[in-house]
């Protein structure tokens, strides 16, 4: 589904990686080794060489917010551009919303809230929730459970491993190699801008 | 009646610099040497202008006209480039600068030239270049004030602006928040020197034909118009700079490119398709 190949710039790579549908790929690594870059590469959020493609779609051959619309990249800090929460949704995706949002135990009156409001585990989940609601082919998630409790993250897990019963891939970055067990298919481990099969 | 000023009359007026330079000098502000540097490069730099525009307005050339046109639009898309914190890799501040500068200072002294004031013949220096002065230099505050929030924005908003290019936005709707707030942010000044004239300042112009001794009501007819050529002007500088901006920080990619942007204490030039930047994770 998604072919990454010979993908770099001067902070990481080249990559070589294949995802396929339904599939969870975690990747492991100290900070630094370059685990962002591979993501924000693939998202093409920054310059980079080589070639991507979705579903046999080369990358350059889409606009960059139609790819970034199927290949949704979720930073490790997520950044909000407004205050209330509400504001970071389109309204046509507002029913989706209402729907993920207990299962990430987040109330639905969190949409009203002050986004400077809310702790630094709800802002995450409700990262993934608007992540989620563009309704990606493919989700980069870069340490997406880092400020959460055991319940939040097991909350995080059921609800990609169900979307991913639905067709999402995943590439997941993350600190815990017991969650790269859980949730990966595949675990690599990104050691100075490489990727090496763990 | 004009009053003619000579040299004792403008010599009393400089002993108000004085007075402040030894103020300076007894309260131990060090300000004395700039001041009365700054007093002296001022008397040369206006003589000199003086003389130059006389020449000039002798002649009554289209090209003397025109390259002295020039020369100010150069200096004020200087002073546009450099003012902003941040500078765009490879000139590009100037580039801006100088695209807005020229088309509204031209566009908007040509309107007046042609429309309201209407000498003759319609190049005429004495009202081209001292209009051409006064545009420019609402047009540069503007642009540069444009400028400097867009940039300073841009870096402080670098993650948000990037969460919503992650979503699939484009980098217009991403940047449509710094822009508007840049936009407005160069015509503050504008919008603040038209509700203070005639309430909290009497503006130059209107003061200098009042002391001119024009009347009072043509004085202030003339300010008018003036306001509104400088709102006109200062608008459009300041949208298209920060057009221009917003079009040099993203690429055909929508991608956000702060590499081309440096900060003053790293004016380093980046090879232009090289990667940004976040290398956490």
């Amino acid at each position: 589904m998604l072919r990454v190949r010979q993908l770099a710039n001067d902070f990481g790579g080249p990559f070589d990686l294949d995802l396929a549908r339904g599939e969870c790929v975690a990747v492991l690594g100290a900070s630094g080794a370059g685990k962002s870059v591979l993501l924000r590469l693939i998202a093409d959020m920054d310059v980079g060489t080589g070639a991507v493609t979705l579903d046999g779609l080369d990358r350059d051959r889409t606009s960059g917010p139609q790819w970034r619309r199927r290949v949704v990249y979720q930073a490790a800090e997520p950044a909000w551009w407004a205050p209330d929460a509400a504001a970071h949704f389109r309204p046509g995706d507002l029913a989706q919303v209402h729907a993920l949002l207990p299962m990430l135990g987040l109330s639905l009156d969190l949409m009203d809230v002050d986004i400077a409001r809310l702790s630094t585990g709800e802002r995450q989940r409700l990262a993934l929730v608007r992540s989620l609601a563009v309704g990606p082919d493919v989700l980069l998630l870069d340490e997406p459970t880092a400020s959460l409790d055991a319940a939040s993250t097991a909350a995080v897990e059921a609800l990609l491993r169900e979307r991913m019963d639905s067709g999402l891939a995943v590439l997941l970055v993350t600190h815990s190699r017991e969650q790269a067990a859980r949730m990966g298919q595949r675990t690599f481990d990104m050691i100075d801008g490489a990727l090496h099969p763990a | 009646m004009t009053i003619h000023l000579d040299t004792l009359d403008v010599g009393v007026a400089a002993l108000l610099v004085l007075v402040n330079a030894a103020a300076s000098l007894a309260l131990g502000l060090q300000v004395h040497r700039q001041l009365l540097w700054s007093a002296f490069r001022m008397v040369v730099q206006l003589l000199l202008v003086g003389l130059v525009l006389r020449a000039v307005f002798a002649a009554s050339s289209v090209p003397a006209t025109l390259g002295i046109v020039a020369l100010m639009i150069l200096a004020a898309a200087r002073e546009v480039a450099v003012r902003p914190r941040q500078r765009l890799a490879n000139g590009g501040n100037f580039r801006i600068g100088a695209l807005v500068v020229t088309v509204s200072g031209i566009v908007t002294v040509a309107l007046a030239l042609t429309t309201a004031i209407r000498p003759v013949p319609w190049h005429d220096p004495r009202y081209a270049i001292p209009l051409m002065g006064i545009v420019l230099g609402s047009v540069l505050n503007s642009a540069s004030l444009g400028l400097d929030s867009f940039f300073e924005d841009v870096r402080a908003r670098r993650s948000a602006i990037e969460a919503r290019l992650a979503l699939g936005d484009s980098a217009r709707q991403a940047l449509a928040v710094t822009v508007q707030a840049a936009i407005r942010r160069g015509m503050i000044p504008l919008v603040n020197q038209m509700s203070a004239a005639g309430i909290i300042t009497l503006p130059g112009i209107m003061t200098g034909q009042l002391l001119a001794g024009m009347d009072p009501l043509e004085a202030a007819k003339y300010q008018i118009l003036l306001l509104f050529l400088l709102s006109g002007a200062g608008g459009l500088a300041a949208a298209g700079a920060v057009w221009l901006a917003a079009r040099s920080v993203t690429d055909e990619r929508d991608r956000l490119r702060v590499d081309r942007l440096q900060a003053p204490a790293k004016r380093r030039v980046r090879a232009e398709g090289r990667g940004t930047r976040s290398r956490a994770g």
